[in-house]
């Protein structure tokens, strides 16, 4: 049987590996395919991405144009605005929802896997619900407590950066608590026990314990959130109504959806807005795939 | 448990009984109290405000004034009952809805299945591969939506081809050009054809209307979140298959299992959680979808031909300013994904205890 079958076995091999090997630079060419024509208008001069039927085409001379003007608009009538703005505003609520969002959702997960009390996995479940709901069921609510909350306190909440940090810091509690406590969870309470055996107490135990073990968690967490956030569209959309206060994806979608913008300034500003999060996507994948998968909660 | 078994002893030597539970009793209230803001936060957040959704779906409120006048399930009936706009524009979003939902989970779980079992034959390069078959989720559905209408704006024979249809036409596949997420086309059992006329004489004349159809434009949409997320379909396959123990795979090796048996009669089985996993997740993703639509689209199509709830929703809510009308769409939403998520949450906690 030996003698006869490896010639056999390498020959379907070799055939299988070679439809294996070619499904697989198929499917790698068509998931690359958009970025490749983003490329390439946004690497064209207006002059050229007008030539419509060379879209597919790369562009004879590559210049950078179109990503200035992405960037900081464009003062020839039609004026438009650029991403400056946006970028800006989604730097400056997604660093201080990211982190509020996970330092909340440590102190929950510890709570959660190692001071479990009656009825903890009832309110974990609860909570995990507020991750999938569609957020559509909660905005209007949102909105008029916003407005209600300004009119008591005269603190203003909608349109504003801390408004939406507030709904991202909020909405967000489920799925960092989640990572959390999964991932304290497979930590052996018997370190706990024997640490509060010795006298460390509930912030000790915290503080000396677990957070030193927590780094993998934290990295994932935030970048989870960071991309996350950075991504979100229904809530800059709903909550910001100014151009001061939009975040990139809404000054990205303004952008594409004005018809003044020539396309090879819409295609740089589509890149530019996906750049931060492929950057972390690139330097620290990993993370981002457990976070995937924790949010599929044991997959 | 088991590594200080020696420990006990001393301890509970040296800790007097009640002193210990006096301080785990002080302890297990700070971790209640420092606990409770994320749970009145999401308690009010989550519940309460869909509670008051639920209430805002029960008034008059549709116009920018608020009016909060009960007039109970009339903004329901509006959606459901009769063939006014409103009522007409939410049977083409279930349609569509039920359209899109079925080929996009359908069409992820088909690549999201082959890529996995591709990468699984242990490839060159799986690293590389995987990383750009999951890129695709590190990115905003606006941007997807952004490149995707680029690459699908048909063009027209006058101003000239764009996009796909510029390729088709290039490659002489006339024939391929359409419309795309711009096409008017709704496919369905039209009276007149021998399907629709059976159906109208068995008294299911019904489905033989454009409610029970297919709206071609719903493709695109199809098309670009399926190359968003089938990627992430592969990812959940693979952890799946890789979690499967050789020993299982070597054992039917042994017995004489091809390639092709052991996938059907081990592996596909053993993955049922997985594919369970995929589909409530895909499904809730499904009915959610808005940023997607909305920037591919602009939020508009001829006769609602890319219309779906959870875009019906934001703009009757807030372009239309019809707040009530909007919470009644809102409430259906959150019915059709609690349908699925509750059922999967109860199993998902239920197996962890096992």
């Amino acid at each position: 049987m030996a003698a006869v079958v490896p010639t056999r076995h390498r020959f379907s091999f070799h055939w299988t590996r070679i439809v294996i090997y070619a499904l697989l630079i198929f499917f790698a060419l068509w998931f690359l395919m958009p970025v490749y024509v983003l490329l390439m208008a946004s690497l064209k001069s207006q002059a050229e991405a007008l030539q419509i039927q060379n879209m597919w085409l790369p562009p004879r001379i590559i210049g950078f144009k179109s990503f200035l003007t992405a960037w900081f608009g464009s003062n020839e009538p039609p004026a438009t605005l650029g991403l400056e703005q946006g970028f800006w505003n989604s730097v400056s609520l997604v660093i201080p929802a990211t982190i509020l969002s996970t330092l909340i959702g440590s102190i929950n997960g510890y709570i959660l896997s190692k001071w479990k009390f009656r009825g903890a996995d009832l309110i974990f479940t609860l909570m995990l619900f507020g991750m999938f709901l569609p957020y559509q069921s909660i905005l209007i609510p949102l909105v008029v407590s916003y407005q209600t909350f300004t009119n008591w306190t005269g603190i203003q909440l909608f349109s504003t950066i801390p408004g939406l940090v507030v709904a991202h810091v909020i909405y967000g509690i489920p799925i960092c608590t989640l990572i959390f406590r999964n991932y304290y969870a497979q930590l052996p309470t018997e370190m706990v026990e024997a640490a509060r055996i010795d006298g460390a107490n509930f912030f000790s135990i915290y503080r000396r314990i677990l957070l030193p073990l927590s780094q993998p968690a934290f990295v994932v967490v935030l970048i989870w959130q960071f991309t996350s956030i950075w991504n979100d569209f229904l809530f800059g959309v709903t909550l910001a109504n100014t151009p001061k206060v939009y975040p990139i994806t809404v000054s990205l979608n303004n952008i594409a959806g004005s018809f003044h913008v020539p396309y090879n300034v819409q295609m740089a500003a589509a890149l530019l807005t996906a750049l931060p999060p492929l950057l972390v996507y690139v330097f620290l994948g990993r993370y981002f795939i457990r976070g995937l998968m924790a949010g599929s909660l044991k997959g | 448990m088991s590594t200080t078994p020696q420990a006990i002893p001393y301890t509970e030597a040296a800790v007097p009984k009640k002193r210990w539970l006096s301080r785990q009793n002080w302890e297990r209230i700070v971790s209640v109290v420092i606990l409770l803001p994320s749970i009145l936060a999401l308690g009010l957040f989550v519940y309460v405000f869909i509670g008051w959704t639920g209430f805002i779906s029960l008034t008059a409120w549709n116009s920018a004034a608020p009016d909060f006048t009960f007039v109970g399930m009339q903004n329901y009936a509006r959606l459901f009952i009769g063939s006014g706009t409103d009522a007409i524009r939410f049977r083409y979003d279930i349609r569509n809805e039920v359209g899109f939902l079925v080929l996009f989970v359908g069409g992820c779980i088909v690549i999201g299945f082959l890529l996995a079992t591709l990468l699984d034959r242990k490839i060159r390069g799986e690293g590389i591969f995987r990383s750009i078959f999951l890129f695709p989720m590190a990115i905003s559905f606006i941007v997807t939506g952004v490149a995707w209408r680029w690459i699908l704006t048909p063009g027209d024979p006058n101003t000239g081809w764009i996009g796909v249809n510029l390729l088709f036409t290039n490659l002489g596949l006339d024939f391929l050009r359409n419309g795309w997420f711009t096409a008017p086309t709704v496919v369905y059992f039209h009276p007149e054809t021998g399907v629709g006329q059976l159906l109208t004489n068995i008294g299911l004349g019904f489905l033989a209307t454009p409610d029970f159809g297919y709206a071609v434009a719903m493709t695109s949409i199809v098309v670009a979140a399926g190359w968003q997320m089938s990627g992430y379909t592969m990812a959940l396959y693979l952890a799946g298959i890789r979690s499967i123990p050789d020993d299982l795979r070597e054992a039917a090796r042994v017995d004489g299992a091809s390639e092709w048996q052991i996938y059907r009669h081990v592996i596909i089985p053993l993955l049922r959680p997985v594919t369970l996993t995929v589909v409530v997740i895909l499904a809730h993703i499904a009915l959610k979808i808005f940023d997607l639509v909305y920037s591919m689209t602009g939020g508009v199509s001829a006769g609602f031909a890319t219309d779906v709830p959870a875009l019906n929703m934001w703009k009757t809510t807030f372009d239309a300013t019809k707040f009530a009308q909007g919470a009644s769409i809102a409430i259906i939403l959150l019915l059709m994904v609690g349908v699925l998520i509750i059922p999967y949450l109860i199993w998902q906690t239920r197996s962890e205890e096992h």
